[in-house]
């Protein structure tokens, strides 16, 4: 067991650095909060950056443009890209880390070569159709219809909580192929082109005020046969490859980020109760961290450690307790979102990490029946 | 990076698991800590890892598994060293608790600017009829004799930090053995015609335990590491978090099994209190959970002269 990389992966974290000191110094200012047009460009702008210097798509296979990277180069890549704030993926979230893997793992040859390269050069940009009004934490009980017609099929129902539904160019969306099968069964996964036919957008506003998500409008839409990915009726599973992922490394670059928030934190709080507070915080965060490190060692060997249930729980768990307390150590001067650095803000943002890709409940049962054997409740 | 146990660490844990299981069923823990204790670990070669080459790393992988079994008495103390010792760590002018009077040969002083060594025989105590964990018995001491000084500052520090590590890890183990104990249970005990486990509320009791325990270890593992190589990480930070973590899971864990096996968890019988009592006894040496909080935000940046000139800053409740 040891914490130390290797001589090779060493060398790529100066190279890297070198190269995010260059382009950040040249970098243009982030545009305002929903200016979508401006944001698409900047965003995806600096994934093209990424991509002409090597450094898009490390998990992804080279033959798509990827690197091929092992799962410790990756963490270098979002250590240092966090701890120098480079942008994050922002529009390039679903397109990067939810539909590309997906389509990865089950998408067809002609899938993987119509999206994969264009996704990491920042040429195409995703969102995400999964939850609906009625198919929150019960997802697989979602009702938006497809009825095969011909080399069709027709979609109809309604999206919720589509990230980044204003500027997606093709959304991952799950829909009901057979209604009358168990409800995991009658699922199917598709492509679906933001740019068919009866597709409304309609923006939702976070209690941030801010519009990352979307309310999609699905009537008749006419999405052809082959931008399936997977079988017909298999969807929950080609689903769950992308949702176990978010429980995987997913938080590698939060965590990172959360750690540099304790430490700019730090000089504002003075109360002795308030400073052990964050030395807690700063505990768990470094101990997350740490589990996060033994995941990816285990990912890198092909076992699926227990870890991965475990580490989106903890991790919001423990950023909300910084949120909280930096409410506290900021006492009035938190009644303005903007004013002090980004605490505020982020006491806000960090109220859905409990509650998006699987509520804290949700990921308890599914840790105690999954991974502790224990029984499931009777009416389910 | 390679951070799991290599194959040599899965062997040392399998084999030292399974020597436990068949010395140290909870009927033999329930007996104590006496010499034959240490005799049988000292043969078994735990408290001479170093010396024969293994790393922290490999020693917490082994105090982990004493843990889970429970294995009585001062395991920690006696670490790399010849007799059964215990210990106490910065300890007030005048009276002192000692645990395990009666079978160490040495008390070890631990003091922020050095290690002093009392012979036992030196020590006069008042055995306490009714110790909070019935395996820790403990003695009133009236006041330590000076004893004979064993090492400076760094061998203070070193010892602080490795019985840090030792004594978490030992902690992560009875952690993860109530989680056990508590999910066996759940499977087990029904009502309302199925089993408790069942209940989310039980459930998700049990969920957090796991978490507790796993995140710890995680901590545990990186401070092991930290002494092992100290280019990977800082010492204060990381052992001060490890134990700090392992404290809390080894108590929260103890007290959501009691609540897991109900009536029987306030029972003598049921095994889940000892565990309990052990994590609050391990709490008051190196370091206890406000001690350790204290000593990460120590890490942190100190709190700077404010940037923001608000008018109510006064005002603030």
């Amino acid at each position: 067991m040891d914490l130390r990389y290797s001589d090779e992966d060493e060398a790529f974290r100066a190279e890297l650095r070198a190269w995010l000191a260059a382009e950040l110094a040249v970098l243009a200012p982030q545009p305002v909060r929903d200016d979508w047009d401006a944001r698409r460009r900047w965003d995806t702008d600096w994934q093209r950056r990424l991509f002409d210097a090597g450094y898009a798509g490390l998990s992804w296979p080279k033959e798509y443009g990827g690197q091929d990277a092992s799962p410790s180069r990756q963490l270098v890549f979002l250590e240092e890209t966090t701890r120098a704030r480079a942008p994050y993926v922002g529009v390039n979230f679903v397109g990067l880390l939810h539909a590309g893997p997906t389509i990865v793992a089950e998408g067809t040859d002609e899938q993987k070569a119509a999206h994969l390269p264009k996704i990491l050069r920042g040429e195409e940009v995703w969102c995400q159709g999964f939850s609906e009004p009625e198919a929150g934490s019960d997802l697989a009980s979602l009702r938006t219809r497809a009825v095969r017609d011909g080399d069709h099929y027709v979609v109809t129902g309604q999206k919720i909580w589509c990230s980044f539904g204003q500027v997606g160019d093709f959304g991952e969306l799950l829909v009901r192929t057979d209604p009358d099968a168990p409800k995991h069964q009658g699922i199917t996964w598709l492509i679906l082109p933001m740019d068919l036919g009866g597709i409304e957008v309609r923006p939702l506003k976070t209690v941030l005020g801010s519009s990352e998500f979307v309310e999609l409008f699905l009537d008749e839409v006419r999405v052809p046969v082959e931008c399936r990915v997977g079988e017909e009726n298999d969807g929950w599973r080609v689903t769950n490859v992308t949702l176990s992922f978010e429980r995987g490394t997913a938080f590698v670059s939060e965590l990172v980020d959360a750690t540099r928030l304790v430490e700019d934190l730090a000089p504002y709080v003075s109360d002795p109760a308030q400073r052990r507070e964050l030395g807690h915080v700063a505990a768990e965060l470094d101990a997350v961290w740490a589990l996060t490190k033994r995941n990816v060692t285990q990912a890198s060997r092909g076992v699926s450690g227990r870890g991965a249930f475990m580490i989106k729980l903890a991790y919001s768990e423990a950023r909300q307790k910084l949120g909280e307390l930096s409410l506290r150590a900021l006492g009035r001067d938190a009644l303005v979102v903007d004013g002090v650095g980004e605490f505020v803000e982020e006491r806000l943002r960090t109220l859905a990490l409990t509650i998006a890709a699987g509520t804290s409940q949700i990921q308890r049962n599914i840790l105690g029946e999954r991974v502790l054997g224990l029984p499931k409740e009777s009416s389910r | 990076m390679n951070f799991d146990l290599s194959d040599d660490q899965v062997a040392l844990r399998d084999g030292i698991r399974a020597l436990l299981q068949g010395k140290y069923p909870m009927a033999r823990v329930r007996e104590g800590f006496d010499r034959s204790v240490f005799e049988d670990l000292a043969g078994a070669g735990v408290f001479s890892l170093r010396d024969d080459g293994f790393g922290w790393t490999d020693a917490a992988v082994v105090y982990e598994e004493l843990g889970r079994a429970l294995v009585p008495g001062p395991l920690v103390w006696s670490f790399g060293r010849a007799v059964p010792t215990a210990g106490c760590c910065c300890p007030a002018p005048g009276a002192v608790l000692v645990e395990h009077l009666d079978a160490i040969d040495d008390l070890l002083v631990l003091r922020r600017d050095g290690v002093w060594r009392i012979g036992a025989a030196d020590l006069v105590g008042a055995g306490q009829d009714w110790p909070l964990d019935p395996l820790t018995p403990v003695w009133r001491v009236d006041g330590l004799p000076d004893g004979e000084p064993v090492g400076e500052t760094d061998a203070a520090g070193g010892l602080w930090y490795s019985g840090g590590v030792l004594t978490a890890a030992y902690l992560v183990g009875m952690a993860d053995a109530c989680t056990t104990l508590a999910v066996d249970y759940a499977k087990e005990r029904r009502q309302f015609e199925r089993a408790i486990g069942s209940f989310q509320a039980v459930k998700h009791l049990c969920a957090d335990m796991a978490v507790r325990a796993e995140v710890a270890r995680a901590a545990v593992h990186t401070a092991a590491c930290v002494l092992d190589d100290p280019g990977v990480g800082d010492r204060e930070r990381t052992v001060s978090g490890a134990k700090l973590l392992a404290n809390e899971a080894a108590i929260a864990n103890g007290r959501a099994a009691t609540q897991v096996f109900g009536g029987m968890g306030f029972t003598w019988e049921v095994d889940v209190h000892l565990y309990l009592k052990r994590a609050w006894v391990l709490d008051t040496v190196f370091g206890s959970v406000e001690h350790l909080a204290d000593a990460v935000a120590g890490t942190l940046p100190p709190p700077a002269a404010r940037a923001l000139a608000s008018p109510d800053r006064e005002n603030r409740g």
